[in-house]
């Protein structure tokens, strides 16, 4: 049972990681990802509707025919979008605007449709609900991050405006390099997928690096243990 | 006319769909390993995008508004948009199958084509008459396929290059992506 969400996890936010591996919900993570306060919002909404689609969607499986199932999940998903929409509308406005339409597409984000067909459908509502964070978790960190590195790059600061999301986040704002002149490219649309592209190359890098240590490893078990048949 | 014409080059160049806009990135990833699949995906989202704007639109102003429940719009266009590409998908069964052999299996991929719900979303915000939204949704279908079948062209090419090992696969079409929205960037100012 623990095994099993380790598991989970470690699928969730590595190994088929929604962004790095499967390069689902590519739309919304580039565009969205110039600031770290809209990847954020983005975020958190993508996360709460994964978590919820993949609840509801478990605990109906049995009732739903195949014939009828992508209409379905399709439609919870958008019901879910719509909650997440007018959530934001009533406490964070300004965060509504600045990401725009990207809110309601969150219903054609592969993602989350990708996981009710493929996970909830045959997993239990507890466990469909915890791949639903950890995939949203997942997607969430890369967001995150290739806003983090936009914002950097393109302002020479982090965290900037994030009391649109937070209201009590109005100082966060750090100046990372003082009398950074701004580099437009990070945040224009070439800038995203310059960043994402090098994001996926350093996944490659990092998994290249973790097998070839793996390997140098069992060599090294395997000299060993043949070294110490010789002596014996 | 002049202004249909504007609304079509800014949708096609100036605010491209894919390289500037970030609307339907699955299958300009997806679908663009060979040219052949290229120009099918491009027919296919042409034809639905166009019908899904114009029906959105009669959606939108002669049912949500009148029932005052337009914050039911995505719903209301998602359901729009699998039906269409339901009814495609039939339609060119009867009528075509030859058609339908060369461009079925890329119809069901059109619903989660976040393109064609944005083009529904983006009339709305935008305003837009029933022939600005068909022109919109024309041209940016238009952008989308000429960027897709470039695209496939250029990774035709890149799958003879030698590229460094990290670097392979996605990540090196993404830079590749990345050039061509620089050079989009170019027709910034044109309309």
């Amino acid at each position: 049972m623990n095994k099993n969400l380790t598991s989970i996890s470690k699928q969730a936010l590595w190994q088929n990681n929604p962004a790095l591996v499967q390069l689902l919900g590519l739309c919304p993570l580039l565009a969205v990802s110039a600031s770290v306060v809209n990847a954020l919002g983005l975020a958190l909404a993508t996360t709460m509707v994964l978590i919820f689609s993949n609840l509801i969607v478990s605990l109906i499986r049995h009732q739903v025919t195949d014939a009828i199932r992508l209409p379905v999940f399709v439609l919870i998903i958008a019901s879910f979008v719509t909650c997440a929409e007018l959530l934001m509308q009533a406490y964070a406005y300004s965060l509504y605007l600045s990401i725009g339409i990207f809110i309601p597409l969150i219903v054609t984000n592969c993602a989350i449709l990708g996981r009710a067909v493929t996970f909830a459908v045959k997993n239990s509502p507890l466990i469909s609900a915890f791949d639903g964070l950890m995939m949203g978790l997942g997607f969430s960190s890369i967001l995150i991050l290739l806003g983090a590195l936009r914002e950097l790059f393109g302002t020479g600061k982090l965290f900037a405006n994030m009391d649109i999301l937070l209201p009590m986040a109005s100082n966060w704002e750090i100046t990372i390099l003082p009398n950074y002149s701004g580099f437009l490219f990070a945040l224009l649309p070439p800038g995203a997928f310059l960043f994402m592209g090098m994001l996926l190359a350093l996944k490659n890098f990092i998994d290249k690096q973790l097998a070839d240590s793996i390997t140098k490893h069992q060599n090294a078990q395997q000299m060993a243990s043949r070294f110490a048949k010789d002596m014996s | 006319m002049s202004e249909l014409i504007i609304i079509l080059i800014s949708a096609i160049l100036v605010n491209n769909f894919v390289l500037v806009q970030f609307l339907g990135l699955c299958p300009f990833m997806g679908s663009s390993n060979k040219i052949e699949t290229a120009i099918g995906m491009s027919a296919a989202t042409t034809f639905v995008l166009t019908l899904a704007s114009m029906v959105s639109y009669l959606v939108y102003q002669y049912l949500l508004v009148p029932l005052d429940i337009t914050w039911l719009r995505t719903i209301a266009f998602i359901v729009v948009i699998a039906a269409l590409v339901n009814f495609t998908e039939i339609l060119m069964l009867k009528t075509s199958p030859l058609l339908h052999k060369v461009l079925g299996i890329f119809l069901p991929l059109i619903t989660t084509n976040c393109a064609v719900l944005g083009v529904a979303l983006l009339n709305i915000n935008a305003g837009n008459s029933f022939v600005e939204s068909a022109f919109y949704g024309f041209g940016a279908a238009l952008g989308f396929s000429l960027v897709l079948v470039l695209f496939a062209a250029l990774r035709e090419k890149l799958n003879l290059a030698d590229v460094p090992a990290p670097f392979q696969g996605p990540s090196i079409a993404m830079i590749t992506a990345a050039l061509m929205s620089l050079a989009f960037m170019g027709f910034t100012g044109l309309v």
